[in-house]
C-alpha cells in the first residue's frame, strides 16, 4: 500500500521537499518484494540527511527504508558487523563502539559530519570524514552488501563477487537497485575519547601547511574558515585535529538530539547579522590564545550540529542550499582562494565553511566524490537569484580546477559539471537498475527524464 | 552488548513487532535484559531477535501467538512466565487503528476492532495479574491512546476500546495496589510507526517511537501511574476533554 506524502532533504525548502508516493516495508522481505514489482522510477529514502534531491524522486515512487533498522549479527573478534541498510550510525556508535575496561573499542572507520544518517545512505553516497587522508570513504570499508533489483533478483555484491555492481553501488545515489543488509568492517580504537587540538590560522598557505604537518599524527582533521574575512584576512580559519586518545571513554551519543528547533520561523534566521556574528564569535573561540588542546568526547568533534535537532528550520520555510566541491591538489590553493572571493564579493555568508583535505587512498565507487587534493563545503540561505548565481560561480571555478561536486549536498549543478566532475559515469551507466530513477539523476541528465522500462542499458 | 546491569530485568512483550514495542525492547536489550517476544509472525520475531541480541539482551526467546484468539493470548501469558521463569516488566502493546468508517457500516470488523483493541488486552493483563499478584513485584504496563480520552467522531471505535482499557487498568490498579505490583497506562499520541504509515506523518505533533519508548522506559522506573507520551499531551487532552458540548460538537475532531 502507498500513501502521498511529504518527503524532505535536509535542504528543505521547495528545491528539496516534494510530495512523494511511498511504500513503508517493515522487513527486508518485504522490502525486496516491494522492489521488485517496480518497473519504473522508484528510489530508496533512509533519513533525508542528504541536502538536495538526491534523496527524492518527484512524481514517482519512494521506498521509505526507517522499518529495515535491524542489526543481524556483530562478531566481538573480527569486528564485522552485518546490519539491515536503515540502521543509522549512531546506532551502531551505541550497540557495537562501547569502550572495554581498557578504554579500546570497535569504532565506525569513517563517519560523516552527522550520526543520523542511513548505513544504506553512507554508502550509497560513498561517504567521508575527517580521516580521509588515512582511512578513504566509507565504501573502502564495506565488505559485502545485499541488493535487490527490480527484476526480482537478490545479489550479494562485495569486491570479488557481483564486483562491477559492488563498484557501481558505493557512491552509486541509489540508482543500482535497493541495498538491503550490508557488512561493515568496523576498526579498533586504543580509546573512544578524543585528543584535539585548535590552532588558529591567517592564510589558505597556513592551512595546507597545517594540514601536512598533522596529516601523519593525526588521524582526523578539518578547518573552518571565516568566510566573511575580506582583503588580508581572507583565508584565516581555525585548524583542528584530533586523535583517538588511548585508555579515553567516551559514552555513546544519544539516538535522538538533546535540544530540538521546535517549529519553522516565519523567515530565516541565518544571514546578515546572525551570519556576521557567528563567524566573528567562532575566530575568537580560542580567545587570545592561537592554539588550544583538549580531551574529550568525540561526540562534539564530530557531531557539533546533531546537538540541536531540526537545526536545519531556523533558515526558515525556503530552506538552504549547500554546496561542497573536491579539487584536485594541483589547483586546490587557488580554487579555494577564488572561491572565497566570489563568496565575499557576491556579499554572501557561510554560517559554516569547512574546507579540509582529502587523501590519495582511492575510492572504491565509480560515482565516488572524494578526489585527493582539497573539499570546501559552504551552506547558504535559500535567496533565489542572488544564491543561485553565486552558485553558478562556484561550480564555474570548481570546474576550471578540474573539481567536482558532491551530489549528496548538492541542489544547483548543472549536467555538464555533472558530466565533466564523474568520468566513469558510462561505466556506471551499464549498472543502473532501470526501474529506479531521482530528481537529482534527472535534473543532471543521469537519467532521461521519462524513462521507459528497459530504456537503457542493463548488465545483469 | 549494553552495560551488563545487576539483575537485569525479564521483560515480556505482546504485540512485539509493533512499532513503540520494538523500541522499547530495544532499550531493554541494551540494558542486558531478558526478553520474551510475543507475536504472530515468525520471520519478524526471528529477525527480532537477532537484533535484540547484538544490542546486548542476555536472552531473547519469543513466542508465537495471535493474541486476537483469547485462549492464545491467556496460554501466551504463561509461556512467557515459564520462559523467563517469572517477568518483572510486561508490555502489553498489540492494537490496530481501525477504519473509522468501515466500522460504521461492518458490525462485524467493528466488533473485531473492539476485541483486539480492548478484549484481548484484557485478558492478558488478568493473566499477567494473577502471575504478577503472588510475587507481589512487577510492572504491568499498556498501551493505550489518547484517543481514549473523549470519543471524537473521526475514531470513536477505537476511543471507545482504549478507552474502555484505561477504565480496566484504573480498575486492576486498584485491586494491584495493595500487592505492590505496578500497573502503567501509556497514552501515547501521534507515533511514527507501522500502524500509522497509511497517515501523513510531517506534522510537528508526530514523534518517533523511539521518543516514546524513552519515555515509557523512565515511567516504568518512576512507577508513574498514567503516561501521556510526549507531555504535551496530557495538557492538549485536558483541554479537549474540558471543552463543552456544545463548542465540541462544532468541531470536525
Amino acid at each position: 500500500m502507498s500513501i502521498e506524502q511529504v518527503y524532505s532533504a535536509w535542504g528543505r525548502g521547495r528545491h528539496a521537499s516534494a510530495s512523494h508516493k511511498a511504500i513503508a516495508p517493515r522487513s527486508v522481505f518485504d522490502a525486496i518484494r516491494a522492489f521488485s514489482h517496480q518497473r519504473r522510477n522508484v528510489l530508496a529514502y533512509g533519513r533525508g540527511r542528504s541536502y538536495g534531491d538526491v534523496c527524492l524522486n518527484p512524481g514517482g515512487l519512494l521506498i521509505d527504508c526507517s522499518g529495515l533498522d535491524r542489526f543481524v549479527s556483530f562478531d566481538r573478534e573480527s569486528g564485522v558487523l552485518e546490519c539491515e541498510a536503515g540502521v543509522s550510525l549512531g546506532d551502531i556508535l551505541r550497540v557495537c563502539c562501547r569502550s572495554e575496561p581498557d578504554g579500546s573499542a570497535w569504532f565506525l572507520p569513517v563517519t560523516p559530519g552527522t550520526r543520523f544518517v542511513t548505513v544504506g545512505g553512507a554508502v550509497a553516497n560513498d561517504v567521508h570524514g575527517k580521516n580521509h587522508h588515512g582511512f578513504g570513504t566509507f565504501g573502502r570499508h564495506i565488505l559485502s552488501f545485499d541488493l535487490a533489483r527490480s527484476d526480482g533478483s537478490l545479489l550479494t555484491c562485495s569486491p570479488d563477487e557481483n564486483p562491477d555492481l559492488f563498484a557501481a553501488t558505493i557512491g552509486g545515489l541509489g540508482l543500482t537497485g535497493l541495498i538491503v543488509r550490508v557488512r561493515l568492517q568496523l576498526r579498533r580504537v586504543p580509546g573512544t575519547a578524543l585528543q584535539v587540538r585548535d590552532d588558529r590560522f591567517n592564510s589558505l598557505s597556513d592551512f595546507f601547511a597545517l594540514a601536512d604537518d598533522a596529516q601523519d599524527d593525526w588521524e582526523y582533521t578539518a578547518a573552518w574558515i571565516d568566510c566573511l574575512a575580506a582583503g588580508s584576512r581572507s583565508g584565516r580559519g581555525i585548524f583542528s585535529r584530533a586523535r583517538h586518545h588511548p585508555g579515553g571513554h567516551a559514552v555513546p551519543p544519544p539516538l535522538l538530539p538533546r535540544k530540538s528547533i521546535p517549529f519553522t520561523p516565519p523567515m530565516s534566521l541565518v544571514g546578515g547579522l546572525s551570519l556576521r556574528a557567528f563567524n566573528a564569535l567562532y575566530w575568537r573561540k580560542l580567545g587570545i590564545r592561537t592554539t588550544r588542546t583538549a580531551t574529550a568526547s568525540y561526540e562534539p568533534f564530530f557531531y557539533p550540529l546533531d546537538a540541536v535537532g531540526a537545526w536545519n528550520r531556523l533558515y526558515g520555510p525556503s530552506g538552504f542550499h549547500q554546496f561542497q566541491c573536491a579539487v584536485p591538489t594541483r589547483t586546490a590553493r587557488d580554487a579555494v582562494a577564488d572561491m572565497l572571493k566570489a563568496i565575499s564579493m557576491a556579499g554572501e555568508g557561510s554560517m559554516l565553511a569547512v574546507l579540509k583535505t582529502f587523501g590519495a587512498l582511492p575510492s572504491p565507487g565509480l560515482l565516488s566524490f572524494p578526489m585527493e587534493g582539497a573539499t570546501l563545503a559552504l551552506d547558504f540561505p535559500a535567496r533565489g537569484d542572488t544564491t543561485h548565481r553565486l552558485m553558478r560561480r562556484l561550480e564555474e571555478i570548481t570546474r576550471s580546477a578540474g573539481g567536482r561536486i558532491y551530489p549528496a549536498k548538492d541542489s544547483m549543478m548543472t549536467a555538464e559539471a555533472f558530466a565533466e566532475g564523474y568520468p566513469r559515469l558510462q561505466e556506471f551507466l551499464r549498472q543502473v537498475d532501470p526501474a529506479t530513477s531521482s530528481g537529482f539523476a534527472r535534473r543532471v541528465d543521469l537519467l532521461p527524464a521519462a524513462c521507459e522500462s528497459g530504456a537503457y542499458g542493463n548488465a545483469t | 552488548m549494553g552495560m551488563p546491569h545487576e539483575g537485569a530485568s525479564r521483560v515480556a512483550i505482546f504485540g512485539a513487532t509493533s512499532g513503540i514495542a520494538k523500541a522499547v525492547a530495544k532499550l531493554y536489550a541494551e540494558r542486558g535484559g531478558q526478553l520474551v517476544l510475543v507475536g504472530r509472525d515468525p520471520i519478524a520475531l526471528a529477525d527480532a531477535a537477532d537484533d535484540l541480541r547484538v544490542r546486548g539482551a542476555s536472552k531473547v526467546c519469543f513466542h508465537l501467538a495471535d493474541l486476537a484468539d483469547i485462549e492464545e493470548a491467556r496460554e501466551a501469558v504463561e509461556a512467557a512466565l515459564r520462559a523467563l521463569d517469572g517477568i518483572d516488566v510486561a508490555l502489553v502493546a498489540h492494537g490496530s487503528l481501525p477504519d473509522q468508517q468501515r466500522a460504521q457500516s461492518d458490525a462485524a470488523y467493528a466488533a473485531s476492532q473492539i476485541a483486539l483493541n480492548l478484549t484481548s488486552p484484557v485478558v492478558i493483563c488478568e493473566a499477567l495479574a494473577a502471575g504478577f499478584q503472588e510475587s507481589k513485584k512487577g510492572t504491568i504496563a499498556v498501551v493505550t491512546s489518547v484517543a481514549g480520552d473523549r470519543g471524537r467522531q473521526s475514531n470513536y471505535v477505537y476511543g471507545a476500546a482504549k478507552g474502555g482499557l484505561q477504565r480496566y487498568l484504573e480498575g486492576l490498579r486498584h485491586r494491584l495496589h495493595a500487592s505492590g505490583v505496578h500497573v502503567l497506562d501509556i497514552r501515547p499520541g501521534f507515533v511514527r510507526t507501522p500502524m500509522t504509515a497509511h497517515l501523513p506523518r510531517n506534522g510537528s505533533l508526530w514523534v518517533d517511537a523511539d521518543r516514546v519508548a524513552r519515555d515509557i522506559l523512565a515511567a516504568v522506573s518512576s512507577r508513574r501511574q498514567v503516561l501521556y507520551t510526549p507531555f504535551f499531551w496530557r495538557y492538549i487532552l485536558a483541554l479537549v476533554r474540558a471543552l463543552p458540548r456544545s463548542v465540541f460538537h462544532k468541531t470536525k475532531l
